[in-house]
């Protein structure tokens, strides 16, 4: 056991999927040319007031309700008051003492299989910033003001994770959440979903916290990974020998796979927060509230803890399948199209068609083999037309030419041999061929059925049926 | 016909559709006017003739065709911290002194919508920050009736305007006082509306929740015409309260009789000049001859009003004017060396001195450690008045008292003291932190300078305070005074 625990609390950043942004009507769309998205609003002008999205409400109380948390009946936004290029009005727009969204909490399953709760201490509402640009600007700064308004709502967990293992099963937990609930597109490499994560060491059984550094802007699972780790280990030799951690904010470098020091706390911000003068506090009733309800789809776990029961799958593979809705639909087209085989679908889907989305970096609504045509491929091996293995060369054709499961069987001629005398016949061939071995085997060398096995096989192409095969073949060398 | 800057705007509106002059008549001879005054009253940033003249003929045509509004023709003039499309807006800052507006506020578009023709942009302390228009970085204003006077502020560029009849209207503001005070001063009529009656949207913010525009005019009748054109609800102000904007005018001939005026203990205290006190109670004679009955309410809280007010609006200007950065708009510094450089450069050549000083005590109350001290305190103490009105309001229709302490003061003669400046405001703040309309007439003279008899009332009371002051105004004349030298 480590003489030090590991105490790590996230603060995610998700993207609202509003139409346009949390306080002006210009276009939240990404990818759009430099400030072609930003209206006097945005960009702060002289004058200009902010006026709240009512959608960027509905959807963080969407995520509230999802989470088990209290709604606030009131609540208000502050400004945040620093200077930075990217910023057009020298505040950001937050929710700073009375949060839209109180505490509630999230399950997530440890390796061991463990169910976890971990606390989440608010949910507020805010507005992105801009972007500062330097590449293709040799000497100068150009700013982006796309961004700048964008609604995000911030995820802010208690410190309850206590790995960078934990930290990331909670974080991918979350962004299953967000794309169930339709509130957040959940596009990292677009910065649609990052966190921050707060991480601090102590010795195993101390009860108070240590120093903590905040990692900020991390935008992939794998970064949050690395940069934890690298983070934990960091302070781990300062304190080992003798140091002390530094309050501060720390920035990870994915090149060099390290955190390195942004700004200590001497050098923080004082935020001066105060309420914003120019929004009225955010008053939610329960009719409000009931209406948002309604509007939830069936969450992550729940629908988990359905398949297990409806489908008789182990809670690991309910995990897997529900892991994403649009995953969880395609499970159940296959299903609806093969009701009798729910096992078999997980198997497939799970494995070689998960696979091959991997391996060409496709999302499951990508449209290639449509569940349709999957459950096409699994109804042959169903039917014994071919066998498991000849399956996954059936399914390799489809993948890449797009044709049915039938029209690749027919096309290639890889129908299952069942023909119990053409068995027969190439069982009678491979044991004249092969006399040595099979007289070992019928002076005890049980190991060779295999080679028989193989064998046939061979002589099939793999289309004779296993089960089958077997069956004959053991009665066959048995004499 | 040349007596048109002693009409009314009422009247004046009633003879253009009756199509006795003309407003390119009209605009042509105040815009003499004005060129008459600059050099003495350097009430004006910007003057728009070539608009002016074109807007004027376009009314002409409308008026022609018998497609007027209820403002068609009429000059008028905005405070420079209106936002108005094409024009320069500089709040008389140096920060904005480039700063051309892409669009209107709320209130110019109202107004051009009624037909107005805006003949310039008028002077006023630099972001609104003052009340004597001495911070504006185009120079002080003076009192039309006497030029070593200042007209008081922030509007005092609005009110010197709108008192030497170079414009029969102009748009103000009122943070802590800046329409009623240099109302009182110039001898005209200011109308600060509640809070949230006319939208803020394109005005540019000086203290959010303070902040409310409102008119300058000669008289309550001509204020009650204005406001119901400038006023509504506004999707783009979420401050802005939907609430049916009354008639004003239709509500102007409401019988006095009967009404409960309350007399604010606090307003007639040590501060109040011996002389001013004397033209309030004479006043106050008249409201009583009108059948007004008379009684004394005390607001124990309200004296606090001018500390509170000290830490509500320099921390929401600090924030509000933070924008001004040099990186979007607005006055940037020569080269630059770093951000810093670029920040600390461009607002400490931007900004003027009382600016910067509220700035600074704005970024101190809401620093960590001291937020709860000031800003929190601050808060709750505003509550406090909130309730004291309310409670007076539950046995009185109105307030009255005086407007401010003293009569105009010389130009310079507060500059080196910032708390004696801020004292000037000690009557007007209370309305601010409570968000109630209120209204400043004149009702007698000292020493030949004006003086302003405030009346407060409930929220959305608008009618009421104008029906009261133009029943004042059918029996008094004070309104009618032009300052020698403008008559």
């Amino acid at each position: 056991m480590s003489a030090w625990e590991t105490v790590i609390g996230l603060e995610i950043h998700a993207q609202l999927a509003t139409r346009s942004k949390i306080f002006s009507g210009s276009a939240t769309a990404y990818g759009a040319a430099p400030n072609t998205q930003a209206n006097l609003v945005d960009l702060g002008y002289p004058g200009v007031l902010p006026v709240l999205n009512a959608e960027a409400v509905r959807m963080a109380v969407k995520l509230g309700l999802a989470i088990n948390a209290r709604i606030a009946a009131q609540s208000v936004f502050a400004r945040k008051n620093y200077f930075y290029p990217d910023l057009p009005k020298g505040y950001q727009i937050s929710q700073y003492e009375q949060p839209i969204v109180a505490a509630g909490a999230l399950d997530i399953v440890l390796d061991d299989g463990e169910v976890k709760r971990i606390g989440i201490t608010r949910a507020h509402l805010e507005e992105d910033a801009g972007k500062s640009l330097h590449e293709g600007l040799p000497g100068v700064t150009g700013i982006d003001l796309n961004r700048a308004g964008t609604p995000l709502v911030e995820i802010v967990s208690e410190p309850h994770l206590r790995s960078a293992k934990e930290a990331v099963a909670y974080m991918k937990k979350v962004h299953t959440l967000v794309r169930y609930l339709e509130i957040c597109d959940g596009n990292m490499q677009e910065g649609s979903f990052r966190c921050d994560a707060n991480v601090s060491v102590r010795r195993a059984g101390a009860h108070q916290l240590g120093t903590r550094a905040e990692i900020k802007n991390l935008n992939s699972f794998r970064f949050v990974e690395r940069a934890i780790n690298y983070e934990v280990a960091r302070q781990i030799d300062i304190l080992e020998s003798g140091g002390q951690v530094v309050q501060e904010t720390r920035l990870y470098d994915p090149d060099r796979g390290e955190t390195r020091s942004m700004r200590s706390k001497e050098e923080a911000n004082d935020y001066r927060y105060f309420p914003d003068p120019d929004l009225l506090p955010v008053v939610l009733d329960e009719a409000f509230i009931g209406a948002v309800r309604a509007t939830l789809p069936e969450l992550p776990d729940q629908k988990a803890a359905r398949f297990a029961s409806q489908y008789g799958l182990s809670a690991y593979d309910a995990g897997v399948l529900t892991a994403s809705h649009e995953l969880a639909a395609y499970y159940e087209e296959v299903v609806r199209e093969l009701p009798q085989e729910p096992k078999l679908a997980a198997n497939w889907i799970m494995g070689e068609f998960a696979a091959a989305l991997n391996k060409e970096n496709l999302e499951v609504g990508s449209g290639k083999l449509p569940p349709g045509r999957l459950a096409g491929l699994l109804r042959r091996i169903c039917d014994q037309t071919i066998s498991g293995k000849i399956a996954k060369e059936v399914f390799e054709a489809m993948w890449s030419g797009g044709a049915s499961a039938d029209a690749v069987i027919e096309a290639q001629g890889l129908r299952q041999i069942t023909d119990t005398a053409a068995i027969e016949r190439m069982i009678d061939e491979v044991m004249a061929r092969n006399p040595a071995q099979l007289a070992e085997y019928r002076a005890g060398k049980d190991k060779l059925f295999g080679f028989f096995v193989g064998q046939v096989m061979k002589a099939t192409a793999g289309k004779a049926n296993p089960a089958q095969l077997n069956e004959l073949l053991r009665r066959k060398l048995g004499g | 016909m040349s007596d048109w800057h002693t009409s009314t705007l009422t009247q004046l509106a009633a003879g253009l559709r009756a199509r006795k002059f003309s407003s390119a008549e009209l605009v042509r001879a105040y815009l003499q006017r004005i060129d008459a005054s600059q050099a003495a009253l350097n009430a004006f940033i910007s003057v728009t003739r070539e608009q002016a003249l074109s807007d004027a003929a376009v009314a002409d045509r409308a008026l022609a065709a018998g497609a007027a509004g209820a403002l068609t023709g009429v000059p008028i003039a905005h405070k420079d911290i209106f936002c108005t499309q094409g024009v320069r807006t500089t709040c008389g800052s140096r920060m904005l002194d480039n700063f051309v507006s892409p669009y209107d506020a709320t209130v110019v578009a109202k107004l051009k919508g009624a037909g107005a023709v805006m003949l310039g942009k008028t002077n006023m302390d630099e972001f609104a920050m003052g009340s004597s228009s001495e911070t504006s970085f185009y120079g002080p204003v003076r009192n039309p009736w006497n030029p070593q006077l200042v007209p008081g502020g922030s509007s005092g560029g609005s009110a010197a305007a709108v008192a030497a009849r170079l414009v029969p209207a102009a748009t103000a503001t009122d943070t802590g006082g800046s329409i009623r005070q240099p109302a009182a001063l110039c001898g005209i009529t200011g109308l600060k509306p509640t809070y949230g009656r006319v939208s803020r949207f394109g005005m540019i913010a000086f203290a959010s929740s303070l902040d409310q525009g409102g008119v300058l005019t000669a008289t309550a009748a001509d204020a009650a015409l204005v406001l119901r054109e400038m006023a509504g609800f506004d999707a783009n102000d979420s401050t802005s309260v939907d609430t049916p904007v009354p008639d004003y005018v239709a509500a102007l001939e409401r019988p006095l009789a009967g009404l409960k005026v309350g007399l604010l203990k606090e307003f007639f205290d040590e501060g109040l000049d011996a002389h001013n006190e004397r033209r309030i109670r004479e006043a106050l004679k008249v409201y009583e001859g009108l059948g007004a009955k008379l009684s004394e309410v005390s607001l124990p809280n309200l004296p606090l009003s001018v500390p509170v007010y000290y830490v509500v609006a320099p921390a929401e200007c600090s924030s509000n004017l933070a924008r001004y950065d040099g990186v979007r708009f607005g006055y940037r510094c020569e080269k630059p060396r770093d951000l810093a450089d670029l920040y600390r450069r461009s607002r400490g050549e931007g900004f003027g001195a009382e600016v910067k000083r509220r700035i600074m005590t704005g970024t101190y109350v809401l620093s960590a450690g001291y937020y709860d001290a000031y800003y929190l305190k601050a808060q709750r103490v505003r509550q406090l008045i909130n309730e004291d009105f309310r409670r007076a309001f539950g046995s009185v229709d109105v307030l009255m008292g005086p407007t401010t302490p003293t009569p105009a003061f010389a130009i310079g003669a507060k500059t080196s003291d910032p708390i004696t400046m801020y004292l000037n405001d000690i009557y007007t703040i209370g309305a601010n932190l409570a968000g109630l309309p209120a209204v400043s007439i004149p009702c007698g003279f000292v020493q030949q300078l004006p003086v302003g008899l405030q009346i407060v009332g409930p929220h959305f009371s608008e009618a009421r305070l104008l029906s009261a002051a133009h029943a004042f105004q059918r029996v008094t004349d004070w309104h009618t005074r032009v300052p020698p030298g403008y008559a």
